[in-house]
């Protein structure tokens, strides 16, 4: 059976405080920070974009195994934030692991959930054997409008998991979707930043085709919540991915390691997969993950998956963890975070 | 206007680190070269490409207060002669630290980040920068 061969992350190191957000806006910085259930929130410095934070998830991915990138036969990178309109980000990371000349490619976006996505997009690949192994990747530098609340979270990072059918550490089961025409965030063209559709954002939006997807793996599957050791929800706050789970009938033991937002913020395409990271960072043998990602748009992607005993012998000590990566940080006031995401407006002295 | 070419043609050893290896002598260099200065004619069709492992450390450095505007947002900045574990120095910037934390000797590894941008509508040029290890 196809899955996981391996997997690797990158988050920026620079972190801001909702405190220091609220402390510009005259928010309340206790009411943002316990509502929103959010610490501090990455940020990516003004060299690194969505391309740079795929390379080094992707070549993190790659350090854990010895699978040669002349074997990768597709790319898909799932964002929001990709670098150019026009040019895709997939040829850059290709180009930056050594992959083939041949090799089929495309930058995905469905809001948050473009990165498991292109997930089912390469396991479909690697099924049908058009391609030997495959690379998913989530990432985002997500934008949140001065003053907005989705400031408070809207953060950078992302995944690369690399599917295939040898020497897999965690078996896809099975994958499916739920997808709707609903109005609950977007950004137009040429646009710098998105609208949420207010009141379409919980229930009609992330509730629904979350608990829906879930819904329909258990019973695709046969499963119920205690079946399962880990379980990963996408993360646009800390909150929501805890009610989706108590409404699932999950316990906070089984969502607790994939929970990420409270530290590095929502990476949008990126937070599932990372969420994800997580928890195959000291996941063990025999163990079953339930993984639902959400697109605003809207839709979700669920995957049941099971841990094979290859994690044994996998190297997941050859690149960090995403518990060194919410350790090593280094915090920024928000006077560094606007030049930082270029919310200052300047003169002919900057670039 | 950015050199599109240039850009185009310095990918593979900007974006993996790829020098060259002389046959002859077993020295390597970065930027790729087609002879070897050592051995001269004695490298011709001796040179082959390298990849280096993107380990190094410090040689000297130099904290940048005064840069190009190309550079403004991340100022202050440290810039690097890096003696990379396969022998080429190289120069480059340090990212990710506080310009205190660097010193002379510190191990050092390469990292993938966004060198420059053609304003807003042109090519965005990527390549190597290191990081404290």
């Amino acid at each position: 059976m196809s899955g996981i061969v391996s997997y690797g992350s990158y988050i920026p190191v620079y972190r801001i405080k909702p405190e220091e957000i609220a402390r510009i806006w005259g928010d309340e910085p206790e009411k943002m920070r316990d509502n929103l259930f959010i610490f501090s929130k990455s940020v990516p410095s003004p060299d690194e974009d969505v391309a740079t934070i795929s390379v080094e998830a992707a070549r993190n991915a790659l350090s854990r195994c010895d699978i040669n990138p002349q074997d990768i036969g597709a790319i898909y990178v799932g964002s929001e934030s990709h670098p150019y309109a026009v040019k895709p980000t997939g040829t850059i990371v290709a180009a930056s692991i050594g992959m083939p000349l041949q090799y089929f490619a495309a930058d995905y976006e469905f809001a948050c959930k473009a990165g498991t996505a292109g997930m089912q997009n390469v396991k479909a690949m690697v099924d049908s054997n058009y391609i030997k192994y495959g690379i998913a990747i989530g990432a985002d530098t997500s934008q949140g409008a001065p003053g907005d609340a989705l400031e408070y979270t809207a953060s950078a990072g992302g995944t690369a998991v690399i599917i295939g059918k040898e020497k897999v550490i965690v078996e896809i089961n099975h994958t499916l979707s739920v997808s709707t025409d609903t109005p609950d965030f977007w950004r137009r063209e040429g646009e710098p930043y998105p609208k949420h559709g207010e009141r379409f954002t919980g229930e009609p939006g992330y509730f629904k085709h979350i608990i829906a997807a879930g819904k329909a793996m258990m019973e695709k599957m046969d499963t119920k919540p205690s079946d399962y050791d880990y379980a990963v929800f996408h993360q646009p706050n800390g909150k929501f991915p805890m009610r989706a789970a108590k409404m699932l009938g999950f316990t906070e033991e089984q969502y607790k390691t994939g929970l990420l937002t409270p530290y590095i913020g929502n990476t949008y395409s990126g937070s599932t997969m990372t969420g994800l990271s997580a928890i195959l960072d000291e996941a063990k043998p025999g163990d079953k993950i339930l993984a639902v990602s959400f697109g605003s748009g809207a839709g979700s992607d669920a995957f049941d998956m099971t841990v094979t005993d290859e994690m044994k012998k996998y190297k997941r000590d050859r690149a960090p963890t995403i518990k060194k990566m919410i350790e090593k940080i280094m915090y920024i006031d928000y006077g560094t975070y606007s030049k930082f995401r270029k919310i200052i407006i300047t003169g002919d002295s900057v670039e | 206007m950015t050199e599109l070419s240039r850009i185009w043609r310095e990918t593979e050893y900007r974006y993996n680190l790829i020098g060259y290896k002389c046959k002859n002598c077993n020295r390597t260099y970065f930027p790729p070269r087609d002879i070897c200065p050592y051995c001269h004619r004695e490298s011709i069709g001796k040179m082959e490409k390298f990849k280096l492992s993107g380990n190094g450390e410090i040689t000297s450095y130099s904290i940048v207060h005064e840069s190009s505007s190309a550079f403004k947002r991340q100022v202050p900045y440290v810039m690097a002669l890096i003696k990379l574990n396969e022998g080429p120095v190289i120069t480059a910037q340090i990212v990710d630290c506080d310009p205190d934390n660097v010193e002379i000797g510190k191990k050092v590894h390469m990292a993938f980040r966004k060198i420059r941008e053609d304003g807003t509508n042109g090519i965005i040029e990527y390549g190597y920068k290191f990081k404290l290890a």
